[in-house]
């Protein structure tokens, strides 16, 4: 990553969020929930002011002339994997909920300018998939030039990341199970033995649970107690049953999903996403009455066995049985042109354009629980908006300007200019490198 | 015995161009432009000498010759598409087996109640070569595992006895967020495998500490009709650790350790700093209030690296940069001081201590961040750090000044005690031959 470039977002992130007023002029606006229209949107305090053919331009507006060109809501990518330093895998154990993204965001890391070049403002950022119960995970704006917290969704409910099938069962198991002579094979090793995990899981934090009620009881009874021991590791799993955090659950097969299903209803919990979930096509009325969204690929599969049954028309089937249905990268590279992943809707499924649009804005914005904040072009939600230059759901479309919460984070103008003196500035540096090597006498490094 | 006509860099007071320190029974007995020196004392004329402080190595596993250099930095790849897919790893190590541990319970990479008090070996060889390059003493910490164990200032003395090199124990607790060995991400491994899991151990760790606490006082005050603790030494070594070394290179880093520790409610001082010429992270030290230690390993270029791989412009940046750090954080009135990271080559240390120097930083500066700033960090600047009456008879005297590109120490007082420079070795690595032995003229 580049010092002009955290020089140029630092600029942005220092001035006064919202401060000044900002109108995009002239614009195809792709609103998702009031259609689409030609004219204008202000942008105050950060937040949309207003939508219109007709405006009301202040008078010290900063104008972008968008003549030409296409607004859409700011992309929300509902499985992202960037942003993290280390491991996304807590992978020693089959319960790795003590872990949390939260700890180990890297607010430098080139993909989050990357995906915001690619029109994405938001993304869920999730723990891997090597554990039936994963890690604890939270969503993030693009705010490339903040520090940690300052990219945290504010508001936004944190998640935890499930995972079913061959992932988990394989992870720590060579051999499926069959490995123990070599290395202690990590329970569990098949499909049954997930479900088990999981219930385990729920029965030990239904009982944490009920200590910490008991005890928050008595206190309030003005008993003076020990607190209970705080485990990281249940913690996350009290939370879920009091709705306070939203289930991720990654899977392919139809079989899996309705057992995860059927646990939640046991336990009195709900699966806020399924994620990947290719055989969605075929559970779609089960999952709809759960009131589960789906986050799937377009069209990636058979990468593996338990992803072979899969169909392109996945998230259009699903959406026509009332599921909230979003497309998802879980890829750095993919997660650059979700537009396009959108579109293949589209074509296979013939969903509207509207609603392929809101398959990677106002449905993960639905899915994450921050739709009264972001995923369409509408007052008084946060000015989180796209500027393409041409149609946007089009391979040749290329991202123009984004914005976030009103403020600039990425200009494709600046960006190209910039370029040069990047290069100079990173040959500049090679140069003096080099120049100082052969004056240095090799050195051993005791120790070091 | 007493120094006399010498230079002499006091570092809590103004330099003395021309003094003597009088060293009577391992203490400063006195100092000044106009001491007299004593009849009964051995005298060495210090014309055209420098008497400093002994420099203190503020990070060091100096006479603990088993421990192993800190763990390196190892960041897993993260996949893209492949992310979901788990490709299934060969079992890395074939102890794995045995010793996996299943969750913080197991209390895994803990050695927290380790003292280096009661390690230290007077045979280390590094605490020689250290003491040439005019080192008296070092804080000397167990360095692996997550909790290594709780670190002791030491004089680097040639000593009969390890307990005769104790200044102060225990320290403060050396935590490392690394975890050498096993498999990316821990698939099949020991708990922790990733750094998330790494800092979620360290929270749960001392969450179990605090309620351990509330559950052995009230065991102690009534103990009838209660359930007795179980004894946790892991918890036991967190407790009695007044302070936490936590690393922190990168900015990101730095940010982050800074959290964590308000978090822990814990004084930490943070170790690494290889990111610390960036104006943001002096910023949070500073608001912070944390000391920071900075490594004198400075970044540079791999040398067997593939000359195909470019690489970023904030890695080339950093290996620029990373010497200024020092000039920026005194500029920013961070507290800090050097650690030798590795280091133990007299030639090694000055030269890089001078690198910091050609960056902007001040030879006073340089030698503070070498003496009393450590002696302060740890809270021995009561008996350590510069030279004034009553401390602690340690001190480097030299030919010129110390950092010159052709530094000569002479003589080297720890406790009082004389020690003349061994030679350096070339090439070979160890203990170089010794010009004069290491001979102890008191």
């Amino acid at each position: 990553m580049t010092k002009i470039k955290i020089l140029l977002a630092a600029s942005i992130a220092l001035a006064p969020l919202g401060a000044e007023t900002t109108v995009i002029r002239n614009a195809t606006i792709m609103t998702v929930t009031k259609g689409t229209l030609k004219g204008s949107i202000v942008v105050r305090d950060g937040k949309i002011a207003e939508v219109g053919e007709k405006v009301m331009e202040p008078a010290d507006a900063k104008i972008i002339d968008a003549g030409g060109q296409y607004v859409i809501p700011g992309i929300i990518d509902c499985h992202s994997h960037i942003a993290v330093d280390g491991s996304v895998n807590e992978g020693s154990v089959s319960v790795s909920s003590m872990v949390d993204i939260k700890d180990v965001i890297n607010p430098e890391d080139i993909a989050i300018y990357r995906a915001l070049a690619g029109g994405v403002t938001t993304a869920n950022i999730l723990h891997g998939s090597a554990n039936a119960i994963g890690g604890q995970t939270l969503v993030l704006k693009m705010r490339w030039g903040k520090d940690a917290q300052g990219m945290i969704f504010e508001g936004a409910l944190p998640g935890i990341k499930f995972a079913l099938g061959e992932n988990p069962k394989r992870a720590g198991n060579p051999q499926g199970g069959r490995g123990a002579t070599t290395v202690e094979a990590r329970y569990p090793a098949t499909r049954m033995g997930i479900e088990d995990t999981i219930r385990e899981a729920f029965n030990e934090a239904k009982a944490y649970k009920a200590e910490w009620d008991a005890y928050n009881a008595k206190v309030a009874g003005g008993e003076h107690l020990i607190p209970p021991r705080k485990d990281l590791k249940l913690e996350p799993l009290k939370e879920v049953l009091e709705g306070k955090r939203y289930i991720h659950a990654h899977c392919y097969r139809a079989d899996e999903i309705l057992m995860l299903m059927r646990v939640a209803d046991d336990f009195g919990f709900k699966i806020r996403t399924f994620q990947h979930v290719l055989e969605g096509y075929k559970v779609a009325k089960e999952i709809a009455a759960h009131g589960a969204g789906a986050s799937t690929f377009s069209d990636w599969w058979a990468f593996k066995v338990e992803a072979l049954d899969a169909i392109p028309y996945n998230a259009a089937i699903m959406q026509k049985y009332g599921v909230v249905v979003s497309m998802n990268s879980d890829d750095a590279e993919l997660m650059r042109h979700l537009n396009t992943e959108a579109a293949k809707a589209m074509r296979y499924g013939g969903v509207s354009e509207t609603e392929a649009l809101a398959m990677v804005t106002l449905n993960p914005a639905k899915q994450l629980g921050i739709d009264n904040r972001v995923g369409s072009i509408e007052t008084g939600k946060d000015a989180d908006l796209v500027i393409y230059d041409k149609y946007p759901l089009s391979d040749f479309a290329k991202v123009e300007k984004v914005l976030i919460d009103g403020n600039l984070y990425f200009d494709r103008d600046q960006d190209v200019t910039g370029r040069a003196a990047r290069q100079a500035e990173k040959q500049k540096l090679l140069d003096k490198e080099k120049q100082n090597q052969p004056r240095q006498q090799p050195q051993r490094r005791p120790g070091a | 015995m007493a120094v006399r006509n010498a230079r002499i860099v006091t570092v809590s007071g103004p330099v003395i161009d021309q003094g003597t320190v009088v060293l009577r029974h391992g203490l400063i007995e006195a100092v000044g432009a106009n001491v007299p020196v004593p009849p009964d004392a051995m005298v060495v004329d210090g014309e055209g000498l420098t008497v400093y402080p002994g420099l203190i190595d503020g990070l060091s596993t100096w006479g603990l010759p088993g421990a192993a250099p800190a763990a390196p930095t190892a960041t897993a790849g993260r996949g893209g598409r492949g992310q979901t897919t788990v490709t299934t790893t060969a079992p890395a190590t074939p102890a794995a087996t045995s010793t996996r541990a299943r969750g913080p319970e197991d209390r895994p990479a803990t050695t927290s109640w380790l003292k280096a008090a009661d390690e230290i070996s007077p045979t280390d060889r590094r605490i020689e070569t250290a003491r040439s390059a005019g080192f008296t003493t070092a804080v000397t910490f167990p360095t692996s595992g997550i909790f290594a164990g709780q670190g002791a200032v030491i004089d680097l003395l040639s000593a009969q006895k390890p307990g005769e090199m104790v200044v102060a124990s225990p320290a403060g607790q050396y935590i490392s967020l690394t975890r050498g060995g096993g498999f990316g991400g821990g698939v099949g491994g020991s708990f922790p495998g990733s750094l998330m899991g790494v800092i979620a151990y360290v929270r749960q760790i001392y969450l179990d500490a605090e309620h351990y606490k509330l559950v052995k006082e009230a065991y102690a005050r009534d103990p009838r009709g209660m359930t007795r603790p179980e004894y946790d030494r892991a918890l036991e070594g967190v407790l009695e650790s007044k302070q936490i070394l936590l690393p922190a290179n990168r900015l990101v880093e730095i940010d982050r350790m800074l959290r964590f520790a308000a978090e822990l409610k814990q004084r930490a001082i943070l170790y690494g700093a290889r990111e610390g010429y960036r104006p943001e992270a002096a910023d949070l030290l500073k608001k912070a209030g944390a000391p920071v230690l900075v490594s004198l390993h400075w970044p540079e270029a791999p040398r067997d690296a593939n000359p195909e791989d470019v690489d970023s412009l904030r890695t080339l940046e950093t290996r620029d940069k990373a010497p200024s750090a020092p000039a920026l954080l005194q500029k920013a009135g961070v507290q800090f001081a050097f650690y030798s990271d590795g280091l133990d080559q007299p030639r090694d240390l000055q030269r890089a201590v001078k690198k910091a120097i050609d960056a902007g930083l001040s030879r006073a500066d340089a030698v503070r961040a070498l003496t009393l700033s450590p002696a302060e960090i740890y809270g021995v600047a009561d008996r350590l750090g510069s030279i004034e009456t009553g401390k602690i008879a340690n001190l480097v005297v030299t030919k010129g000044e110390l950092f010159d590109d052709q530094p000569r120490v002479q003589f080297i007082f720890v406790d009082g005690r004389k020690y003349t420079p061994a030679a350096e070795t070339p090439a070979a690595g160890g203990r170089g031959p010794v010009a004069e032995g290491p001979g102890v003229d008191q």
